[in-house]
């Protein structure tokens, strides 16, 4: 059965009876299930699905016209979102029939050349035989594959595959490296499980909720109704960031660091937990390790010092100390603030070394989490799509491990290669042509990767770059093939939410002509490589039970988890060795975690100082964001109407002690580079911080601007801190639009917005919104 | 007592827009919104409002009793319509009438538009579009009974001080414990009325 299938969908037709009776008293009106209501009775319906963006993974309806086609969004009553959505996730549909669509491969056989329309055997034909070149004069490590993590998790297990039994490179990483592998690193060091430790209903129940380095109102505005929920039951709200946002403006404690001194703080409240005698001392003898060593690392952060190293009252540190660790249930969630950093895997280890040793761990309303940006972040690199992984986690590096995925594919355990780079790390190999030859799945290096310069030169420098995308990002317009791919709401598949909760996708439409599946190309490029026997999947759904299979016995175990139990329920999180087992939302509820020793691994985090160090010339932190209109590199919401007129451009946040005017034009200096934003003058942000958001491509772009330094472990750049100054400037560089598709216009709507010429009084959302 | 309204509660906002979407989704009126969205204190703070058609009742909305057309109706459980199209003559006095500033004119088509509360969805029992999605029940649809479930203590006004005239409205407002005895001030400040405080 497909996802088309009628019965699959949630369609009632209007029934006159259903309507209460006496409705002229409307207030009165009730009894229908909201999620069961529909528009009109001309044959639309309502397809069950989720959005495609972050990793909250709202359920919606995608509504449907009797032409089969994609037409609006209807509210779902699903768990996680309870109807709610924020306005990506009501646009979102508006590019599943948008006019930039591309509808047939693109192709030139150099960069001088204009990009032609072609056929698919010709685009497919052109880059069999330009891997074969490289390989064959390079090596197989010549040619590297980056995939991303708004792919199902079927099509991200299909790239590790790929890259592995059909390029036989080492070398494939994912746009996830940009987003939550500081946490993933942390949470496997600490607890041999790389997930959140809570579902989101458990921040409902607890009594304390402290936010690190997220930006919740902005980033993942669905998760608001867990915090005031949970402030609804009287639970206090400690925000951790160097902008007074949104729901920093409402909590108990704002603590508004300086941008790259996270870890200096959460060791000085443990040394405050630990001076005021507020540990769980035995919960810590009971289930962990390394405690002693971490004991005496923060007792080299008493408050006063790390007041100093971040800029904030020592007074706040001891007041955060004491109403996390006086809590009787307290969480920690923390986002790319904290993670997006030289540090990033040390940041999230001290907060987790703060939850450990408070004992606020694997209870209700206990626990620690990560807010994933991307939708399929979490998912994303559990099934071998990350340099290091193979499917269900297991380690590249792993003899047992490695023997195991070889038997599931039928491949020599000799063939499989070893661990490649990250996906940082490969642009700097493309510069020095170790690596030639790249596809690239779904994601858009050139707005979303730090230090622009360093990045169009990698790219420049390859000599075949392949991309599959169903718009023409401004890394695809560098390629030389463009391969046009389905929409989320044209396939079907599994992604994981920040909680770990597999949910399904469901197919809401055809693909227009001309247009192929994720799979489908993969699949074509191994068939022709000569690896086809290894990839004979006509669909998601057979993909999915390989996966299924080749994660059985591991920590990120999905065997239980099948299409059939997805469509019966919200979503299965795992581990779900069965298909009798209800999937774990939370874990160490018996103090065991996934370490042989089923302790918790305590580890020292040394506070050092960020990459890029403050001098006289360059005395500011930069650091970076989003803003709720946008998502990621901009690519998919820069097309929307509605959100480009939200937020037509970027901006930078200044204090007004730096005596600028709202809307005047600001140069924002770094190392690496200047580029000029309108200003956003804010009493919200630290006097000695500026903030650009990054969805936008030169000359406005915040990456061109920002640091390619690496977290040694996590290999996540350091987007989140960098030493900048500003000055005044003549004039606002326009934005510019998107690249059009051949024989295609722009966007009408969108390019209005984006051609208005003068920044509005206050960029972004913080002015009085206009009326029209 | 309220029946099931709208409860508007601008300390959850986050100004996400995600209302003003919505609206736009909204059938009745597909493409546009009818919400406006306002920043109190633009460089101060990120504050933000949202601001949806208030349906007033005491006196019965001013726009409708100012319509030279009589194109605005009000249903019989108090939902104050936008215009009807066979009627509108889109001359604005609607909107310098309005207190809250809500109704819109689309100049081209002469025509008034306005939020009707979903009238639509409302009918069938649903909330309307705006409230569904909000993501932080900063718009709450429901009774006040359901609001103060969810959210245990809260208080709510639906009454508005401009000068010296107070105006009740259908949609109610949250507000802070020790203000609720007291009409919430409008668009104006509060003074005192020949002597007298009004508040």
């Amino acid at each position: 059965m497909t996802a088309t299938d009628p019965s699959k969908r949630a369609s009632l037709p209007i029934d006159p009876s259903i309507a209460p009776p006496g409705t002229r008293n409307f207030r009165d009106a009730g009894g229908i299930p909201a999620d069961q209501w529909h528009a009109d009775q001309n044959g639309e319906t309502l397809v069950p699905t989720h959005c495609c963006f972050c990793g909250v993974q709202c359920g919606m309806y995608l509504r449907v016209d009797k032409g089969g086609k994609v037409f609006g969004v209807e509210p779902r009553n699903h768990d996680i979102n309870r109807m709610r959505l924020c306005p990506k996730g009501i646009n979102a549909y508006q590019q599943v029939n948008h006019p930039d669509r591309l509808t047939a491969p693109l192709m030139r056989r150099s960069r001088d050349e204009e990009f032609k329309e072609c056929s698919w055997d010709e685009a497919l034909d052109f880059t069999v035989s330009e891997i074969r070149r490289i390989q064959e004069a390079h090596g197989n490590d010549a040619f590297g594959l980056l995939g991303g993590a708004s792919l199902f998790s079927e099509k991200t297990y299909l790239v590790g595959k790929f890259a592995r039994v059909a390029l036989k490179t080492k070398h494939v990483d994912y746009n996830g490296r940009l987003c939550m592998v500081s946490a993933a690193g942390a949470n496997k060091l600490a607890f041999g499980i790389d997930r959140a430790g809570n579902p989101f209903s458990d921040i409902l129940l607890t009594d304390c909720l402290l936010i690190a380095g997220s930006n919740v109102g902005e980033c993942f505005p669905v998760m608001t109704q867990y915090l005031w929920g949970a402030r609804d039951r009287g639970a206090s709200l400690i925000v951790i960031d160097p902008r007074e946002t949104a729901i920093a403006r409402t909590a108990d404690i704002h603590v508004a660091l300086k941008p790259g001194t996270d870890s200096a703080f959460f060791n000085a409240v443990l040394n405050v937990v630990i001076a005021e005698g507020l540990t769980d001392e035995a919960y810590i003898a009971a289930h962990t390790t390394g405690w002693e060593e971490v004991k005496k690392t923060v007792a080299e952060y008493p408050p006063s010092r790390s007041a100093e190293i971040c800029g904030v009252p020592a007074s706040q540190i001891v007041q955060v100390a004491r109403v996390f660790a006086g809590a009787d249930r307290a969480m920690a969630w923390h986002a790319r603030g904290i993670e997006h950093h030289s540090q990033g895997v040390e940041n999230c280890l001290s907060v987790i070394n703060l939850c450990v040793a408070t004992g606020h761990i694997g209870k209700p309303g206990a626990g620690y989490g990560t807010i994933t940006g991307q939708g399929n972040g979490q998912g994303g690199r559990e099934h071998g799509q990350k340099s290091d992984l193979l499917p269900g986690g297991r380690s590249i590096g792993n003899p047992e491990h490695r023997k195991q995925i070889c038997r599931i594919w039928g491949i020599e355990e000799s063939e499989l290669p070893g661990a490649g780079t990250s996906m940082m790390e490969m642009v700097w190999q493309m510069q020095r042509k170790e690596i030639r030859g790249l596809i690239g799945i779904c994601n858009n290096p050139f707005v979303s990767l730090p230090n622009y310069a360093v990045v169009k030169d990698g790219y420049d420098t390859a000599e075949f770059h392949a991309q599959f995308d169903f718009f023409l990002s401004e890394t695809a317009a560098n390629a030389h093939v463009v391969f046009p791919v389905t929409t989320w709401a044209e396939d079907e598949g599994v992604m994981a939410n920040a909680e770990a909760r597999v949910v399904k996708h469901n197919k809401a439409q055809e693909p227009p002509a001309g247009v192929r599946t994720d799979t489908w190309v993969i699949c074509e490029l191994a068939r022709r490589l000569g690896a086809g026997k290894h990839f004979d999947f006509p669909g998601s759904r057979e993909v999915f039970e390989e996966l299924r299979v080749a994660s059985a016995g591991t920590v990120n175990d999905y065997y239980g988890i099948t299409y059939d139990r997805l469509d019966e329920t919200g979503g299965i999180v795992w581990p779900c060795p069965s298909t009798e087992h209800p999937g774990t939302p939370r874990l160490f509820e018996d103090g065991r975690t996934y370490h042989p020793d089923g302790k918790i691994h305590m580890q020292v985090v040394e506070w050092h100082p960020p990459m890029d160090a403050y001098t006289e010339e360059f005395p500011l932190s930069l650091t970076t964001g989003r803003t709720v209109a946008h998502f990621l590199s901009g690519n998919q919401t820069r097309r929307l109407g509605a959100l480009v007129e939200q937020t037509p451009r970027p901006w930078v946040e200044v204090h007004p002690s730096h005596g600028f005017r709202n809307g005047e034009p600001v140069r924002v200096v770094t190392r690496r580079g200047s580029e000029v934003f309108p200003a956003l003058v804010t009493e919200a942000i630290r006097p000695d911080t500026v903030f650009i958001p990054y969805h936008w491509p030169v000359p406005t772009s915040a990456n061109a601007l920002t640091i390619d330094a690496l977290d040694p472990r996590s290999k996540i750049p350091e987007y989140k801190v960098c030493a900048a100054r500003i000055e005044a400037a003549e004039r606002v560089d326009e934005v510019p639009a998107p690249p059009t598709p051949p024989g295609r216009e722009a966007y009408p709507e969108a390019q209005v917005s984006r051609t208005d010429p003068l920044p509005p009084t206050a960029p972004q959302g913080r002015g009085t919104a206009e009326r029209s | 007592m309220m029946g099931r309204t709208i409860f508007i509660d601008p300390g959850r906002c986050i100004g996400c827009q995600a209302c003003v979407s919505a609206c736009r989704e909204c059938d009745s009126h597909r493409g546009k919104s009818m919400i406006h969205l306002d920043y109190t204190e633009p460089g101060m703070s990120v504050a933000s409002l949202p601001s949806v058609c208030m349906h007033c009742e005491d006196p019965v909305a001013p726009c409708a009793e100012v319509c030279p057309a009589d194109a605005i109706l009000v249903t019989a459980d108090g939902v104050v319509q936008q215009a009807d199209t066979t009627r509108c003559i889109g001359c604005s006095n609607c909107v310098n009438a309005c207190p809250f500033g809500i109704p819109k004119i689309d100049l081209q088509a002469k025509l008034q538009m306005k939020c009707n509360l979903c009238y639509d969805r409302t009918a069938y029992g649903l909330a309307p579009m705006c409230a569904t999605v909000c993501p932080t029940g900063a718009l709450f649809y429901g009774t006040l009974e359901e609001l103060q479930a969810e959210r245990p203590g809260v208080q709510v006004a639906d009454s508005f001080v401009f000068g010296d005239v107070v105006v009740q409205t259908g949609v109610a407002m949250v507000v802070p414990a020790d203000k609720v005895q007291w009409p919430v001030p409008g668009g104006l400040p509060v003074v005192e009325i020949n002597g007298k405080d009004v508040r």
